[in-house]
């Protein structure tokens, strides 16, 4: 049953293939503006592609069934050609140039992770196609000069700065001791900048500092130098694997440490795999369904959440909801441009300010959403063994009271 | 740099169990290269998939509610027969042929077998709780997962168990037979074909008792399979074909060294120095040959 499955789902994505090369598309065809986007739908990151898919279709649906997007005094709907990147910058960046060059598409949206927004934001730059992005965190989007480029997510930096500001606030406003093991890729490496400037800004001290290798499935290594050097706080972060390695092993290994830090809890499914051992893990969000941030076509997180879970079966991870965010953005942005001029769309994009149901948007210079703060989140767990994320911080969207430190394993 | 495996005394100690228990795991999974080398000249390039893929079995197991570690005696049983299926599809056509031709044909296989994987079970990183608890030692200064120990145990009890059938059982001295020479074991009406597909199966079947420890251990992914080749193909290559204590040896020897490295050098370095030091073992071969070469001259 698999094989045929397969077979079948290889034949239509041939002949969706084939049907699309075939058509030329121009920016805006009848009362059709045709975006593109390049997103791997196989390959290693093709999870994430997934719900970035998913983010971008949701919010297409939903901006055409209410009206759809309303230039000069005609109204036009939304449409997305997708192409599979199978999660290789290579082929993203050619398949950037073929939407542009040979599809007609004026206006990109941007594809799963950091890298591949790397490798594609040169091409849209070339050809003054304006992108917005929102699965690319990496600081290095946002310092090269980019004019087209626009990132409704926070940047990597400042995933898990707020974690160690947390962990010495605890400490009665005293410098903390910090372990910090990070993958080496260009996300994980700006989120490790971020943690050392907060070290360096509250005059904290780091003990450990690893690096963890794109194949990692086993960091008891760090684990051990951790247990004898007890540190305050322990920073992970290393994708969904990096998370789900470091739970099973300090788990495992009865790693006690005050305040355990991570990125890609949700992504990994933590509570789900781990269940109660996942628990007291704080974690980096770009969103969280029950902050309370307001807009008129998805209401709020809750109601986000809710519709998405309808319509496609599982809880929105952030990945999802920031895709659809860029979808708010590119409406907001053409409406006040009143006009399909790529310079014009791309001047109301820069001075876009407003609130989505996943946050306040508002671009730097470079590009990046500055006014968006990050969660952090606590996996929680109740008696029976099912655990929530709660969020945590900053405090004016805390949903339940940080607990710190984290009870000794002897203790649970 | 850094030495602190060597500073703290308790650190050196969980180093070398740590190693041992892995390098256990690596060994069984070498000892199928080693045997499918052996008898049909043939370097499986797609073994550290048929791994994962054994992982999966365990996985989807433990998803629908039955305990990962009867994975151990399912995974292998399925692995077997996909391990027949790929030899009569592929590997009988490359058996008799140059070295490099089986490489190129694995390679394929593996390519294929990281897509379908990445395919039919999605690229999220996963893996299979088994609930076995810790085991403390020294104080609890030294901490020793049950489920590595019961991954070691397992692998102990698998490869004697195929020592034993290949000493005794009658395919088990066709096999053998095989290895030692092909022709006269045809000769002496032994059906070599059957041989071959059932080593290419019994590989397969060791693979997947691997990747069920491995996903009960570690954690699976469809694109993880290529360390565990390379590992395998390494102590094979330090052991030498046909040599069972020596591949446990090297197997755990490179289990503890692939500890300190990491230690030492760091984790990010831990594969590199594996691959460091199968190019100067590979290096030191080659000078030991030439040298007897030159002997002979």
């Amino acid at each position: 049953m698999k094989i045929s499955k397969i077979i079948l789902s290889f034949i239509s994505a041939v002949a969706i293939l084939l049907s699309t090369s075939v058509t030329s598309f121009a920016k805006v065809v009848g009362d059709k503006i045709v975006l593109g986007a390049a997103i791997s739908l196989t390959g290693k990151y093709s999870s994430n592609g997934v719900h970035t898919q998913n983010g971008y279709n949701m919010a297409v649906d939903r901006i055409n069934s209410m009206g759809g997007v309303k230039v000069g005094g005609k109204t036009y709907k939304f449409e997305i050609i997708y192409y599979d990147d199978e999660s290789n910058p290579k082929r993203a960046a050619q398949l950037a140039e073929r939407l542009i060059s040979q599809d007609g598409v004026e206006f990109m949206l941007g594809p799963y992770s950091s890298g591949l927004t790397k490798a594609i934001a040169p091409v849209t730059e070339k050809y003054g196609v304006p992108m917005v992005e929102a699965n690319g965190a990496s600081r290095s989007l946002f310092t090269k000069g980019y004019k087209y480029l626009f990132a409704v997510l926070a940047p990597a930096n400042l995933y898990l700065d707020v974690a160690i500001d947390l962990a010495v606030e605890k400490n009665n406003g005293k410098p903390v001791t910090v372990a910090m093991a990070f993958e080496q890729d260009a996300f994980s490496q700006d989120v490790r900048l971020g943690v050392l400037d907060a070290i360096k800004r509250t005059g904290s001290k780091k003990v450990i500092d690893d690096k963890l290798p794109k194949e990692l499935n086993d960091m008891a290594a760090t684990l051990v130098k951790v247990k004898q050097m007890k540190p305050d706080v322990l920073v992970v972060s290393g994708h969904t694997k990096g998370a789900l390695t470091a739970i099973r092993q300090i788990a495992e290994m009865k790693v006690d440490v005050p305040m355990l830090a991570m990125t890609h809890c949700d992504a990994a499914k933590l509570s789900k795999q781990h269940g109660k051992n996942s628990q007291y893990a704080l974690c980096a969000s770009q969103w969280h369904k029950t902050l309370t941030y307001k807009d008129n076509f998805f209401k709020d997180g809750m109601k986000y959440a809710a519709d998405f879970e309808k319509e496609f079966g599982y809880d929105p991870p952030y990945q999802s909801a920031e895709s659809s965010a860029a979808l708010l953005v590119f409406k907001d942005a053409f409406e006040r441009a009143n006009s399909f001029d790529q310079k014009k769309v791309r001047d109301a994009l820069a001075a876009t300010n407003m609130q989505t149901f996943y946050g306040n948007i508002k671009f730097a210079e470079g590009g990046q959403n500055v006014d968006k703060p990050m969660v952090l989140f606590q996996v929680m767990c109740d008696g029976s063994g099912k655990c929530e994320n709660k969020v945590v911080a900053p405090t004016k969207w805390a949903s339940a009271k940080l607990i710190h430190p984290i009870p000794k394993w002897s203790e649970r | 740099m850094d030495f602190m495996v060597f500073q703290y005394p308790m650190i050196t100690v969980q180093a070398c169990l740590d190693g041992l228990l892995l390098g256990i795991l690596f060994a069984l999974i070498a000892y199928g290269m080693a045997l499918q080398w052996g008898v049909m000249n043939i370097i499986n390039i797609a073994q550290g998939d048929l791994v994962i893929l054994g992982g999966y079995i365990a996985y989807f197991m433990y998803l629908y509610g039955i305990h990962p570690a009867w994975g151990v005696i399912v995974s292998p049983i399925i692995m077997y027969f996909i391990g027949v299926g790929i030899y009569k599809l592929v590997i009988n056509k490359v058996v008799d042929r140059d070295l490099f031709i089986s490489i190129l044909a694995t390679f394929g296989i593996s390519i294929l077998f990281m897509q379908l994987m990445n395919f039919a079970f999605g690229a999220d990183v996963v893996l299979a709780n088994s609930g076995y608890g810790t085991t403390m030692l020294f104080d609890n200064n030294v901490t020793l997962p049950n489920s590595k120990i019961f991954s070691a145990v397992i692998s102990i009890v698998f490869a004697i168990g195929l020592v034993i059938y290949m000493k005794k059982s009658k395919l088990g001295r066709a096999i053998r037979a095989t290895a030692q020479n092909s022709r006269a074991a045809k000769i002496l009406g032994v059906d070599t074909e059957k041989v071959y597909a059932a080593t290419f199966g019994i590989n397969a079947a060791l693979c997947g008792v691997a990747g069920a420890l491995i996903s009960i251990t570690f954690t699976i992914h469809p694109y993880m399979g290529l360390p565990y080749t390379i590992r395998s193909f390494m102590i094979v290559i330090v052991a030498g074909l046909g040599n069972l204590p020596g591949v446990a040896m090297s197997g755990m020897g490179l289990g503890v060294f692939e500890e300190f490295a990491d230690y030492i050098l760091g984790t990010e370095f831990r594969i590199g120095a594996v691959f460091l030091l199968l190019v100067l073992i590979l290096v030191y071969r080659r000078f030991k040959l030439s040298r007897k070469r030159e002997y002979l001259k």
